[in-house]
């Protein structure tokens, strides 16, 4: 490729006219090792460096510092990780984080792959298609807060949920379990982060081909059939990459737990916040640094079915 | 089996489809209704009355904190977050077309971004600034920076699928006709790749825009409309929230809004002047 490059990473413009002869010779020496790569790769690298990984480093260092109640000092002590690994609160919380991670991603998984299927398979104009996914991607753009804030009026004691059950005499009084539980935080997970499974799961059905689909039919496959053992395998890809931004955006959260649980129940984020509040910043890291294994040893696990540089 | 008569279960998928959409809009639409309670109105229903008194509400500064503060920082952080995502995530993607030493870390480092907890940024960039820095965490700085964490994964990961459907086929025959490097780019690539832009200059845009835990630890002492936001959920319990919520809402669609038209006609002007084949030289 090209050597734009070159100049780009340059920033400079170079004139439109004259020198043209010898400059492409040049930038072609350079790309041959990979020279302007790097320098196009820097800015991006920097970034990185600076705003994650140093970061990053950072809270590792950080989670070894010694605490009294009002300053933290730096040390090499391991009394942040053995009072969190000694609590049985913290696995308890652990647990508890999990589990909305699990039901988070089973929720959006089927709701996800029913939508996209819905849009690959029964839509049949591209246009429509286009049109009726931008329909859903719409509030993925839009606040978290406000889309959290907005369940209130819903699941309240006097919402709309419980007047309508009362109508219907499903039920006599307001259910209590509705708001600030774990039902409301599930639900509003599955509200926010439903489009983390469409889209990606949407981008691969689009690639089936679609002479697979009639290969089947002709063959006798029946409609379910087709669906286990053609759509859902090359689905897989899109399945998984949906899966690694659930599971990690519930893994890490904080304020959607805080927000619809009423801070009322705890997961690890919350656990890290309420350290923060505290200005235990030691602490705090230390839990940052093991909810960050968990949640890289879950993503490297779930890497291992997609190869991510080829879905792109 | 794309034509002919629909099956039962389009009707079925339709119905779960129409509900997930519900679902989707439906408490959005209500706060909508519900930000124009009556003065007397509280949280829920029943309207008691209809008013835009919470909207004045909110315009009467002393109510509520820095909102319009908040607000104007949110949208200056947005066009830097943005401006900054686009442009890296361009060179980025150019870099990723051939692999380089360290491409695969990179890519690695890439992908981390995206799967780390937003509050490990938000925290490490704070302790980074205060503890080794000795520097002030501010909205243009730690902020911003704690921000491009976010979006540019996403910018980068658009470019590498735009790129890795790129023909260098148009390069080649610019450079043919006699182009420079920068000739090729600015009049042959960029005009090619300009409607994945938009997308990720929308995603620059609205992330940053609605991004809570990054900036938490790293914005200082001046909010962000999110943190505001969020601020007011603890301590305002009027319908003032919902107005609010309702503003920004209308805001952040007319935002997506203007990405999306921009992208119809950049891509309708693409489709006008992309070739003329068949057209001359018979």
């Amino acid at each position: 490729m090209t050597a734009s490059d070159h100049t780009v990473a340059n920033g400079s413009v170079p004139p439109t006219g004259g020198a043209e002869s010898a400059r492409p010779s040049l930038a072609r020496r350079l790309l041959s090792d990979g020279f302007t790569s790097w320098a196009l790769a820097t800015p991006v690298t920097l970034v990185l460096a600076f705003f994650l990984l140093a970061p990053i480093a950072m809270i590792v260092s950080v989670s070894f510092w010694g605490s009294t109640s009002f300053s933290i000092y730096p040390d090499f002590i391991w009394d942040n990780y053995d009072y969190l690994l000694g609590s049985s609160v913290t696995y308890k919380v652990f647990l508890k984080t999990l589990k909305f991670a699990f039901m988070t991603w089973a929720i959006t998984l089927v709701i996800g792959f029913t939508v996209a299927y819905y849009l690959t398979f029964h839509i049949r104009s591209l246009t429509w298609q286009i049109a009726l996914f931008l329909l859903c991607t719409i509030p993925f753009w839009t606040s978290n807060i406000i889309r959290m804030i907005s369940w209130i009026p819903f699941l309240g004691r006097n919402g709309i949920a419980n007047k309508t059950l009362m109508d219907m005499g499903i039920t006599s009084e307001p259910l209590e379990w509705l708001l600030y539980s774990e039902f409301s935080v599930t639900l509003a997970f599955v509200h926010l982060y439903t489009l983390f499974m469409v889209v990606p799961i949407f981008n691969t059905m689009m690639r089936i081909d679609k002479s697979l689909i009639e290969a089947a039919y002709d063959a006798g496959a029946s409609g379910v059939q087709i669906l286990t053992n053609v759509i859902i395998p090359l689905c897989k890809p899109g399945m998984m990459i949906g899966s690694i931004f659930v599971v990690t955006l519930v893994m890490g959260d904080f304020i959607t737990v805080r927000f619809m649980s009423g801070s009322q129940i705890a997961n690890v984020g919350r656990l890290i916040s309420n350290d923060i509040a505290l200005l235990a910043y030691p602490s705090a890291a230390a839990t940052a640094v093991v909810l960050l294994i968990t949640v890289l040893i879950m993503v490297a696990v779930m890497l291992r079915f997609v190869d991510i540089r080829k879905e792109l | 089996m794309n034509e002919g008569k629909r099956p039962a279960s389009f009707y079925v998928l339709t119905l779960v489809f129409a509900l997930f959409v519900i679902f989707l809009y439906g408490p959005t639409l209500t706060i909508g209704i519900l930000s124009f309670q009556g003065p007397e109105g509280g949280l829920t229903f029943p309207m008691r009355g209809v008013s835009t008194h919470w909207f004045h509400e909110l315009f009467a500064q002393q109510a509520v904190g820095d909102i319009w503060g908040s607000f104007r920082r949110s949208f200056v952080l947005g066009m830097m977050v943005m401006t900054t995502t686009v442009v890296l995530a361009v060179m980025g993607g150019l870099a990723f077309r051939r692999r380089f030493p360290g491409s695969t870390v990179l890519f690695y480092v890439i992908i981390a971004s995206l799967v780390i907890p937003s509050i490990l940024v938000s925290l490490g960039v704070g302790l980074l600034f205060s503890q080794i820095l000795g520097w002030e965490v501010r909205w243009t700085t730690s902020g911003f920076g704690a921000q491009l964490t976010w979006t540019l994964p996403f910018g980068l990961l658009i470019m590498f699928a735009v790129f890795n459907r790129f023909d260098p086929s148009y390069e080649e025959a610019a450079r043919d006709q006699g182009a420079n490097p920068w000739q090729v780019f600015r009049y042959v690539v960029l005009p090619l790749i300009a409607p994945s832009l938009i997308g990720v200059a929308l995603f620059g845009f609205t992330l940053s825009y609605d991004e809570f835990a990054r900036t938490l630890l790293t914005s200082g002492s001046r909010n962000t409309l999110p943190l505001e936001i969020y601020g007011m959920t603890t301590n305002v319990t009027t319908p003032v929230l919902y107005a609010l919520g309702t503003l920004t809402t209308i805001f952040s669609f007319l935002v997506i809004g203007t990405f999306i038209v921009i992208a119809l006609i950049s891509q309708k002007r693409k489709a006008k002047r992309a070739s003329d084949a068949g057209k001359g030289m018979v």
